[in-house]
């Protein structure tokens, strides 16, 4: 299981670094086996820094990820290697993953060299097959082929079956079928579902609302870093109780469903950083209409659905969340 | 009739051999219509919107006309579809953030755009500046850099300048794509009042997301592999697709609501032919499970029911 726990990236921009720019602030939730975890969030909502943090690309600024009970925010070089054997990530655009001049199979002989070096070469043959297999692609179908002769749907499974060879427990899939057609891209989805009945965690990346709604169990959705609802995925899209939430999913376009008439656009991030985010952007939407001066935590409205907004009833946010 | 298209040919020229990204459309576009355009990557919709503008190297004519208003929009000639640009046909390209001049302020760029074309500039600022009152914007942009802008104000800002003109067709590409789903939906809606307001006679919305379509077009057109599958009502599309093709894409769009556990959802299988080569015959007929020996011959794209036309020998089959 990994978790995180209260994860803060900033960033150090202006002359001399001399301002901060928060990207993710105190970040906490837990992704298990079996269980795909989306992530929702509009761009600059620190979504995909959540998902690199994870996979170790970029350093944490606050807080720590433990994988199964281990601390592994800070472990470095040579101790990274079990760490990826255990999480690894499929990022979204298919097109830019590979070496164009390489064979596009040719990741699987990175994997070989770089953690397999020791297995007879029938054995791994056999092992790239079973992933191969694994992602409903057919060997020879793409083995021996540069990037270009596949498609996007095949390459982007062919990343998936690379992240397989290691037997991973968690995948961090970050927008991984934005890019595919609307054809394709509904089997790219199923294969995750597949991979989570395996007893595999994914952590699912995505601005769309409605895949996320698709597939995962769980749904943290975050605004400018931090977390504004999260919980079971039937509870933040039945009851969204947080006016960011309800806003997203009425801009959401629907088929057999118009748009209802609503302010629908959000102006952009404003303020220092301090306070309720949300409330500061867009004053109307919260049923507080008191500025408040701290950040809000986030509270439990129910089993498993917690929410952070001041405009709660009070006596439903008495239980804070951890 | 804004915009008639009659079997429009226009090819790319590679050093394989002709690929044929569109090949013999046909279809009209009312005025007042919002026309949305959606298929996979690949079948044809860019091309389609492109050659309505502009021609690039690479594309080839092969024949076909286009009249807009009545009148033969010569769209083999690059000199001579100059007085058409801007003024009778606009676009706004998917990449609104490469769309403005990045070294110019937006107001000094539409200056040099309107000069280019004989007007001066202090005769529209007024309309410019209603037309960005307008779409929700701050008269102040045109006094600021398009790296100052976020992506949904610099793509509003790309369509008002694009249809400062009143052109009679406007063609948007892809023009959500790039964006969140609250500015989406934002732009999407500033789509619909630009042609409630007159600003645009006609459009055409090139998108794969067919769910945008279905809250902004009146009528949707599906293209595959260079050819059209069915164009209908928006409502008709949605609600009682003909052409196996439009039903197979359309089951497979998640929706919120649809859950994995409750529903399955299906994608199609295969992928479009190459449009180098492409298959005689009905070109869906590899992917199609309802492929029957007629479909070796090419259904044409005929008229079922009052403005809705299909190409599929399952539908038209029966009076063909």
């Amino acid at each position: 299981m990994l978790s995180l726990n209260k994860v803060s990236k900033s960033y150090k921009i202006g002359t001399f670094g001399g301002k901060d720019l928060v990207a993710v602030r105190d970040v906490s939730f837990d992704i298990n086996p079996g269980e795909v975890v989306s992530l929702i969030g509009e761009s600059g909502s620190g979504k995909t820094t959540v998902g690199k943090m994870i996979l170790k690309l970029i350093s944490i600024t606050r807080g720590s990820i433990s994988m199964d009970g281990t601390d592994v925010s800070s472990i470095q070089g040579s101790a990274v290697k079990p760490y990826y054997r255990q999480v690894q990530g499929v990022f979204q655009d298919p097109f830019s993953s590979y070496n164009p001049i390489f064979k596009a199979d040719r990741v699987f002989e990175l994997i070989r060299v770089e953690y397999f070096a020791d297995m007879v070469r029938s054995e791994w043959n056999d092992k790239v097959e079973a992933a191969l297999r694994a992602v409903t692609l057919d060997p020879g179908q793409v083995m021996n082929k540069y990037p270009h002769q596949l498609s996007g749907g095949q390459l982007q499974r062919l990343l998936v079956a690379r992240a397989l060879l290691l037997d991973i427990k968690i995948l961090v899939a970050d927008e991984i079928i934005s890019m595919l057609d609307a054809s394709t891209r509904i089997d790219v989805l199923n294969l995750l579902a597949d991979l989570k009945s395996r007893g595999l965690g994914i952590l699912f990346i995505t601005h769309d609302l409605s895949l996320g709604n698709y597939i995962s169990e769980k749904t943290v959705i975050l605004r400018h870093g931090a977390i504004v609802e999260m919980g079971a995925t039937e509870k933040v899209f039945g009851r969204p109780t947080h006016p960011y939430t309800r806003l997203l999913l009425s801009s959401v376009p629907q088929l057999h469903k118009k748009w209802a008439t609503i302010e629908a656009e959000l102006p952009s991030p404003i303020g220092d950083g301090k306070g309720c985010l949300f409330h500061d952007a867009y004053p109307s939407a919260g049923r507080s209409v008191v500025p408040v001066p701290d950040e809000p935590t986030l509270a439990k409205i129910e089993e498993d659905h917690y929410v952070g907004c001041f405009g709660l009833d009070s006596e439903k946010a008495t239980t804070q969340a951890a | 009739m804004s915009l008639q298209v009659s079997d429009l040919r226009v090819y790319y020229r590679t050093l394989a051999g002709d690929v044929k990204a569109l090949d013999g459309v046909t279809f009209s576009v009312a005025d007042k219509e919002i026309m949305g355009l959606a298929g996979e990557s690949g079948c044809g919709k860019s091309t389609l919107g492109n050659s309505l503008i502009r021609l690039d190297g690479r594309m080839k004519y092969i024949g076909g006309s286009v009249k807009l208003d009545g009148a033969d929009v010569p769209i083999w000639d690059d000199n001579e579809m100059i007085p058409f640009r801007f003024r009778e046909v606009s676009v706004v390209p998917q990449y609104a953030m490469s769309a403005m001049n990045p070294t110019r302020k937006i107001g000094k760029m539409v200056s040099e755009l309107t000069e280019s074309r004989g007007l001066r500039f202090r005769d529209i600022k007024d309309e410019l500046d209603r037309r960005i009152d307008l779409v929700g914007l701050d008269r102040d942009v045109l006094k600021r850099y398009p790296i100052e802008l976020s992506g949904g104000m610099k793509q509003r800002v790309v369509m008002v300048i694009s249809t400062l003109l009143d052109p009679s067709l406007l063609i948007a590409d892809e023009i959500t794509s790039a964006l969140d789903v609250s500015t989406q939906r934002a732009v999407a809606e500033t789509l619909v009042s630009f042609r409630d307001h007159g600003f645009v006679k006609s459009m055409m919305v090139i998108t794969h997301d067919i769910s945008i379509l279905y809250q902004i077009a009146d009528s949707i057109l599906i293209m595959y592999a260079g050819k059209l599958a069915e164009k209908a009502a928006t409502s008709t599309i949605i609600e009682k697709p003909l052409h196996p093709y439009t039903q197979m894409l359309i089951s497979s769009l998640p929706e919120v609501g649809v859950r994995y556990r409750d529903k399955k959802l299906a994608g199609i299988p295969g992928s479009p032919p190459s449009l180098l080569d492409p298959p005689t015959g009905c070109r869906f007929r590899a992917r199609c499970p309802l492929a029957f020996s007629k479909c070796v011959e090419e259904p044409s794209f005929v008229e079922v029911d009052t403005d809705h036309s299909v190409a599929c020998w399952k539908v038209a089959g029966a009076d063909a």
